[in-house]
């Protein structure tokens, strides 16, 4: 046996042994950036009603008129590692406005207003979202209602996440923001102080 | 009390019939202006509130003319009017019936879908029965929009036939009515 041809046989296991782990690792790392264990796709809850769309307007600057939408469904990828990476999406059936008064949501499905004949659905497709630390992050994205798509941004909180006593998995938010009317072209009929609406949303998420 | 007779109609019958014929006409004029008055005009929720509670009345009024109308001799056709008027007459007075009490149903359920009752004056509420089917004020609306716009075309023909009688045939059709 030659030393001299020993040794390198000997060596070269020991330095692909290494670089094998080093690959390893770099590609595990990778991955955990790209797709981070713990982040999981969510179907929000509407189905259990432990979510909501709720909508606030100014009567007449003398008091808040409440009401929501009650049909809605949507998904998101949340990740409390990796906040940044979330995406939420939400479609909403605009016909299904409820102020808890029958004559006036008939005037809000009119063309007067949400015109849901011609504008049946609403979406929310999110294009960002910033985590800015202790629960609370920016959702920014793209609101589509009656027929125009304008970016807004949500200020959420994440309320809690963990085992529900059923076998599941669950994370919730709320978020508020205000819309403009007349940002998605909805005449403005109901007076000065009643050109914006303030939206309170609640979301349920259930891991997939 | 005078009846109605084969040959002439009560005054009670008269006062009914043009009576209705001006609440109906009032109730579609007011119904089409109250939906184009904006938030802050003071008639936008005053005039809704008389359109429904007239509209409610005139339901009454027209119970009252039917049951009249069963209880008593119905005036004869004019020997002078053809088989086809007499006919045509008698469908379309039936329909105008249907339709005037198919108009306030209508009405009635585009407002009590939510379980609000209807304020006649402030002076007694028509109770809501709730919801009865989906979607329940949207299609009512579009049925009392629709069938009132049938009613007042077929009011109109009604009207524009009793002027033939009067005019062109020279028959006492329409005087019957005076």
């Amino acid at each position: 046996m030659k030393p001299s041809t020993m040794k390198p046989t000997t060596m070269r296991p020991t330095i692909m042994k290494r670089t094998i782990q080093q690959l390893l690792m770099a590609t595990a790392l990778t991955a955990a950036a790209v797709f981070p264990v713990s982040a999981a796709d969510y179907i929000i809850d509407t189905k259990g009603a432990h979510a909501s769309i709720n909508f606030k307007i100014q009567h007449l600057g003398y008091s808040w008129l409440t009401g929501r939408f009650n049909d809605f469904s949507g998904t998101f990828n949340y990740d409390k590692d990796n906040v940044a990476a979330s995406k939420i999406n939400v479609t909403i059936d605009t016909s299904s406005i409820d102020s808890n008064h029958a004559e006036r949501d008939k005037h809000l499905r009119s063309d007067d207003f949400l015109d849901t004949s011609t504008f049946g659905s609403a979406t929310f497709v999110s294009t960002q979202v910033v985590d800015k630390g202790n629960g609370q992050l920016t959702i920014t994205g793209d609101l589509t209602l009656h027929g125009v798509t304008s970016a807004i941004s949500i200020d959420a909180e994440k309320i809690g996440e963990g085992k529900d006593p059923w076998g599941g998995y669950r994370v919730g938010f709320a978020g508020t923001t205000s819309i403009g009317l007349k940002d998605f072209g909805i005449p403005e009929r109901l007076g000065p102080a009643s050109t914006e609406v303030l939206l309170e949303l609640h979301v349920e998420g259930i891991r997939q | 009390m005078q009846y109605d007779s084969p040959h002439s109609y009560s005054r009670f019958s008269k006062i009914i019939h043009w009576l209705s014929a001006l609440v109906i006409l009032t109730l579609f004029g007011a119904g089409l202006w109250m939906v184009e008055l904006s938030y802050y005009d003071a008639g936008y929720q005053l005039i809704p509130h008389y359109h429904k509670s007239v509209g409610i009345m005139l339901a009454g009024l027209i119970i009252i003319r039917v049951a009249w109308r069963i209880r008593n001799t119905k005036p004869l056709a004019l020997t002078s009017h053809s088989t086809l008027e007499k006919t045509l007459s008698g469908i379309a007075q039936i329909l105008l019936y249907f339709l005037i009490f198919s108009v306030v149903i209508a009405g009635y359920l585009i407002s009590t879908e939510d379980g609000r009752g209807i304020d006649v004056f402030n002076w007694f509420t028509i109770p809501s029965l709730g919801k009865l089917f989906n979607n329940q004020a949207d299609i009512a609306g579009n049925l009392h929009r629709w069938l009132a716009y049938t009613l007042i075309a077929l009011a109109s023909l009604h009207g524009i036939a009793a002027l033939k009688h009067h005019f062109y045939d020279k028959d006492e059709t329409l005087k019957r009515m005076l």
